[in-house]
């Protein structure tokens, strides 16, 4: 598992930079050797907790409360990263060290975590955050104490930040291939959209509704969302009914989920009538709503834990290795992984833990060893990264039916405002 | 920490300064004593914490002495908060550094939204005149409005408190629900200047710090001094004996009106102060969870003590931090078992213990007093002025110290 | 809507029908316990979400063991689990009431911050014992899918079930309140605590035994809520605030008023959600149900409230 670096820098100093970093790069395997070469002051101007042997970094999720159902996933992935590179020698021949702080599924909570990682830990690097409400929280803190976030969950865009590295999806990559799909193979042309109330699902349909309406010439027949929390579908089932779309579009999440689709199953809307697209379904919710509910219904996503390629057939293997054979990993929980291996090259290729050079340094970096696959950082901090679509069996899991071509993140379209 | 006040002011003829000890030895310990000795972000948290605090007390005044617990205190904090939020929003909002948006000049998440135009509700809070007012009388004329419809018509009790959590549960999810003009469960984020003042800064930091605790200590003793007067007598007599009061020919629902409201407008303060010092505000402070735990720091504190509201304030939330990054998976353990203890073991919080405390202390004084004078002497039950020290008459005392 | 038929129309019509109906039976089966506990005794109980709670974990486990041990016993496993799931809720509410609440009559506020204080308690160990993530109980196959008399009109088999089982508890606790010799004990103490205890009545046992009652339901609520909800450590903290709206809309003492408010604010909000958007639905709920109590703070049907 070593990440390789691919840059082309047009002068001679960031030449020079990147050999060095390359450097790293090969010997990251020999802790000793590059420990000899590069004191703690020359790869640490800034003051962070990083000595000749240690390097502590953050991890910000809830562990408890609401979200923790969700966010529980993440934490895992990201330890399992962390893990898997200290055995490998660690980051610069240091080794990481996580200083886990419990956002408590309240969005204060989050901002005043996050200032007490950046200001009392002087950590090099904050994993964490799951909702946009978390995320937009701590941003200032972040922006302001000048740190670094690693964030893993799919997202609505609208959004770039120095000082956040977006390992997940923002909407268009999400949604304009998924979309494409639909109207394709099962020649979709009246979609109805609904979704939970909030900011995500909101922008994703308003994406959705003008990729509709605008390339693909389609109709929208509906568009319905339903407060956080929401646990009766059966009126929204039944305007479903009335309408007859082609496909249902959907984005309703956390504990609405499990009403949504045991409701719809018992309302007598199955994937043989009816075809329904979500977004918002990874194998960890599925753990919630029973996989016999959501039979033959579908998903876009990044990835799946089915996929069928070595990185992550180890992946798989490891992380059950370690949480248990019944874990499952979710599209969030893959793109948490990533997190730290990102960070790892990011910091190896600038050969520093200075948040400024990492930040200029992740654009271009490659992750060629990552379970989905290849991804590769663009300039506005998000990801290069496929879109597959998942149908969904009855034990849990998907079957993945399709795969894009890479797509370019691209989190504030013009088009789509 | 300073939550045995060293006051030795005994129960009875103490003369009327005596009363305000502990206040003044709370305002050496929140303006001198946190900010020598805590760094700045430790004392930003203390700021929040203190803004709380505005909670509590509104609560010792309504729910100590009225006897009306109201668990939708946290309606009163958001919306003052979010008063002053909508302020910096605007001001941060300005033409210049909102070009990328489709329609530049309004706040962020309205764009997001696909509103175009700002919604006449934020028109005035352009003006911070407007929105000073705003944040003392959009939660009082509230306040006062359901204060009016339920207690003219006699209803309190666990009924009113279930009634006030089911207004929070309402308001928070009309502002989760309508988040092109209130920016819905990610709340009002990224506020940077308060009329060109960067609030972001150290400075400001401390600067707010200082304003937040001013205010505070203010409404402590703005709170003392109305308990002292007739008002508060009559007060702390219509908790006990409601009908007693309105037989005597008192409006005892226009008392509970006047409490229950200048309770709420205590709360909007500290939600405005919340706002400046935290730099957003979210809708996560207007359910029911947050209103319920402001009550229990009210509780920790001692319901009957305006001090003790501050000191529980701080107490509890130190406590949720600490443990929170220590023992994460045990602090709803600890927070949990803490509610219990308090409402079971000790009533009246940590004024309460300070007043037992000081009730032993005293009597043991007066006992080795009584040995030293009379040496040899067989022991003499400690005199008769000294038992009537007893607990209830000690905790209004000390409840109104 | 073009290509509809009168007769689908009609069957839309039928389902949506069904379904306030059946929205209606999930907000009285939520509030049943908590107006139960609220009407005859005065506390409030801040942990009925987590009994609620309780039920379904219950039904899960139930679920779990039959797959694993019993296979012949699946299709019957939610019968046992609504059984036992009563029973847990009731043991531990009865435990309850024994440690916490019997000393805190004097003071109804302060049993609410207490129960209040339960409620995290519960929702931490079920997070410590079962895992954060959301769990999912397998229904017997007669209570999944729907009974279709014809092609386009689906009535779901689940909300059936939930409609029955609503009906026949809220007969047996109204038929056990009003002609029972316990339910009169009950009543009796209601109303006069001293005077009940002068002619011979327990009321301490009373108080306990009605108290356990209400969780008890709330359990067998939990289990039901399986077929239509999730099931994780805070399932029950999503169905507690519509609880409070039925039981102080209904006015808070009454058991007919409980009815009557889950029976307008299930119409309501369904009726709206089929003509408008999900959330702003609720909203316009929301909204007619503070302005209706400003207006009649006591709710829809008074019983003693005035002090």
């Amino acid at each position: 598992m070593k990440p390789t670096v691919l840059n082309a820098p047009s002068n001679l100093r960031a030449i020079s930079r990147s050999l060095r970093t390359l450097l790293f790069g090969v010997m990251a395997s020999v802790p000793l050797l590059v420990n000899a070469g590069t004191t703690t002051a020359e790869v640490n101007t800034t003051g962070l907790a990083v000595t000749d042997s240690v390097v502590k970094v953050g991890q910000l999720h809830s562990a408890t409360g609401t979200m923790a159902i969700s966010e529980t996933g993440s934490i895992q992935a990201e330890r399992l990263a962390i893990d898997q590179i200290n055995e490998m020698g660690g980051i610069l021949g240091r080794k990481i060290e996580i200083i886990q702080e419990d956002g408590a599924s309240d969005w204060p909570t989050f901002a005043e975590k996050a200032r007490k990682l950046l200001v009392n830990d002087k950590v090099a690097a904050v994993f964490g955050c799951w909702t946009s409400a978390s995320r937009k929280a701590v941003l200032p803190v972040f922006e302001k104490e000048n740190g670094m976030l690693y964030y893993p969950t799919f997202y609505e865009g609208l959004e770039q930040s120095k000082n956040v590295i977006y390992t997940g999806q923002e909407a268009t990559q999400q949604i304009i291939a998924g979309l494409d799909w639909l109207a394709k193979t099962k020649g979709a042309k009246k979609f109805y959209l609904v979704g939970s109330d909030y900011i995500w699902p909101r922008t994703s349909n308003k994406i959705a509704r003008k990729h509709i309406e605008n390339v693909l010439k389609g109709e929208v027949v509906g568009e319905d969302y339903f407060p956080l929390g929401h646990t009766q579908f059966g009126s929204l089932i039944n305007k479903i009914k009335l309408k007859k779309p082609d496909a249902v579009y959907s984005i309703i999440v956390g504990g609405s989920n499990v009403a949504w689709w045991k409701q719809l199953k018992a309302a007598g809307v199955t994937s043989d009538k009816q075809t329904i697209l979500t977004i918002s379904v990874t194998e960890d919710e599925i753990l919630g709503i029973g996989g016999e509910n959501m039979v033959g219904f579908y998903a876009a996503m990044k990835y799946f834990q089915s996929l069928d390629n070595d990185n992550n057939k180890k992946f798989v293997a490891a992380f059950k290795a370690k949480y248990g054979d019944k874990a499952v990993i979710g599209d969030v929980t893959q793109a948490a992984y990533l997190g730290p291996w990102l960070w790892k090259a990011a910091v190896e290729k600038a050969g520093s833990f200075d948040i400024d050079k990492i930040a200029a340094a992740s654009p271009g970096i490659e992750l060629k060893t990552a379970p989905e696959g290849y991804v590769k950082v663009h300039e506005n901090h998000h990801l290069w990264s496929k879109l597959r679509i998942g149908e969904a069996l009855a034990d849990g899991q998907y079957k993945v039916i399709y795969e894009s071509d890479l797509i370019e993140p691209n989190p504030v379209p013009k088009g789509y405002q | 920490m300073n939550i045995i006040t060293p006051s030795t002011a005994s129960a009875a003829g103490a003369p009327a300064w005596r009363a305000w000890i502990p206040l003044a030895a709370l305002a050496l310990f929140i303006l001198a004593v946190l900010p020598l000795c805590l760094d700045l972000f430790r004392l930003n948290l203390v700021g929040k914490y203190l803004t709380y605090a505005f909670v509590a007390i509104g609560l010792v005044l309504c729910w100590g002495y009225g006897g009306i617990l109201s668990l939708g205190q946290g309606v009163f904090f958001g919306l003052g908060g979010y008063a002053m939020a909508m302020f910096l929003k605007l001001e941060a909002s300005d033409p210049e550094s909102t070009k990328i948006q489709s329609t530049p000049g309004i706040p962020d998440f309205m764009d997001w939204n696909q509103i175009t135009a700002l919604p006449a509700l934020w028109e005035p809070f352009h003006s911070l005149a407007f929105t000073l007012l705003a944040i003392v009388l959009v939660p009082g004329l509230m306040a006062f409005v359901i204060g009016v419809a339920m207690f003219k018509r006699r209803v309190g009790g666990v009924y009113f408190a279930i009634m006030t959590q089911a207004f929070a549960a309402m308001l928070s999810i009309l502002i989760i629900g309508q988040q092109g003009y209130t920016g819905g469960v990610n709340g009002i984020t990224d506020l940077k200047t308060l009329n060109g003042w960067d609030i972001r800064t150290d400075h400001a930091k401390y600067v707010l710090y200082f304003l937040n605790a001013g205010l505070l200590l203010a409404s402590v003793a703005l709170g003392q001094v109305l308990l002292k007067t007739k008002f508060g007598k009559l007060l702390l007599a219509l908790r006990d004996k409601e009908e007693r009061v309105r037989f005597s020919g008192y409006d005892v629902a226009a008392f509970k009106v006047f409490i229950f409201t200048l309770a709420a407008v205590l709360s909007a303060v500290g939600g405005a102060m919340f706002t400046l010092q935290v730099g957003f505000m979210s809708p996560s402070f207007v359910g029911i969870v947050p209103s319920i735990e402001m009550v229990i720091f009210t509780a920790v504190g001692g319901r009957l003590s305006l001090v003790g509201a501050v000191y529980g304030s701080l107490a509890v939330n130190f406590g949720k931090s600490y443990f929170s990054e220590s023992f994460p998976q045990l602090w709803l353990f600890l927070m949990g078992g803490l509610f219990i203890a308090v409402v079971m073991l000790f009533p009246n919080g940590l004024a309460g213990l300070a007043d037992s405390v000081r009730g032993a202390w005293q009597k043991w004084q007066a006992r080795k007093a009584g040995q030293m004078t009379a040496r040899g002497a067989p022991r003499t039950p400690a005199p008769p002025e000294d038992e009537p020290a007893a607990p209830t008459a000690l905790r209004v005392k000390g409840g109104a110290a | 809507m073009d290509g509809m038929s009168f007769s689908e129309f009609g069957s839309v019509l039928i389902m949506q029908g069904f379904n306030g109906l059946s929205y209606f039976s999930v907000l009285l089966l939520m509030a049943l316990g908590l107006a139960i506990i609220f009407g005859q005794m005065g506390v409030i109980n801040m942990a009925h979400g987590e009994f609620l709670t309780i039920g379904a974990y219950t039904t899960y486990l139930l679920s779990v063991l039959s797959s694993t041990y019993a296979p012949w016993f699946e299709s019957y496993y939610f019968i046992a689990a609504i059984i036992v799931g009563f029973g847990v809720a009731f043991v531990i509410g009865y435990l309850v009431e024994w440690l916490m609440i019997r000393h805190l009559y004097k003071r109804p506020l302060d049993s609410l911050l207490a129960t209040w204080g339960l409620s995290l308690i519960m929702q931490q160990t079920f997070r410590s014992t079962f895992g954060p993530k959301e769990v999912s109980a397998t229904l017997p196959a007669w209570l999944m899918g729907s009974y279709s008399p014809k092609e386009g009109l689906d009535i779901p088999l689940n909300g059936l079930f939930v409609m029955a089982l609503t009906l026949a508890l809220t007969s047996a606790v109204a038929a056990i309140m009003f002609y029972s010799r316990w339910g009169l004990r009950v009543r009796a103490t209601t109303q006069n605590r001293a005077m009940a205890g002068a002619v011979g009545i327990d009321t301490a046992k009373i108080d306990r035994l009605t108290f356990a009652l209400g969780c008890g339901i709330a359990g067998v609520a939990g289990a039901a809520f399986t077929t239509i909800g999730s099931t994780g450590p805070t399932s029950g903290s999503l169905y507690i605030v519509d609880t409070f709206l039925v039981v102080v809309f209904g006015g808070a003492q009454s058991l007919l008023g409980t009815i009557a408010s889950a029976f307008s604010i299930a119409q309501t909000n369904s009726t709206l959600e089929f003509f408008m958007t999900g959330s702003i639905a609720k909203v316009i709920t929301l909204a007619t149900i503070i302005g209706i109590l400003l207006l009649r703070p006591e709710g829809l049907f008074r019983l003693r409230v005035r002090k």
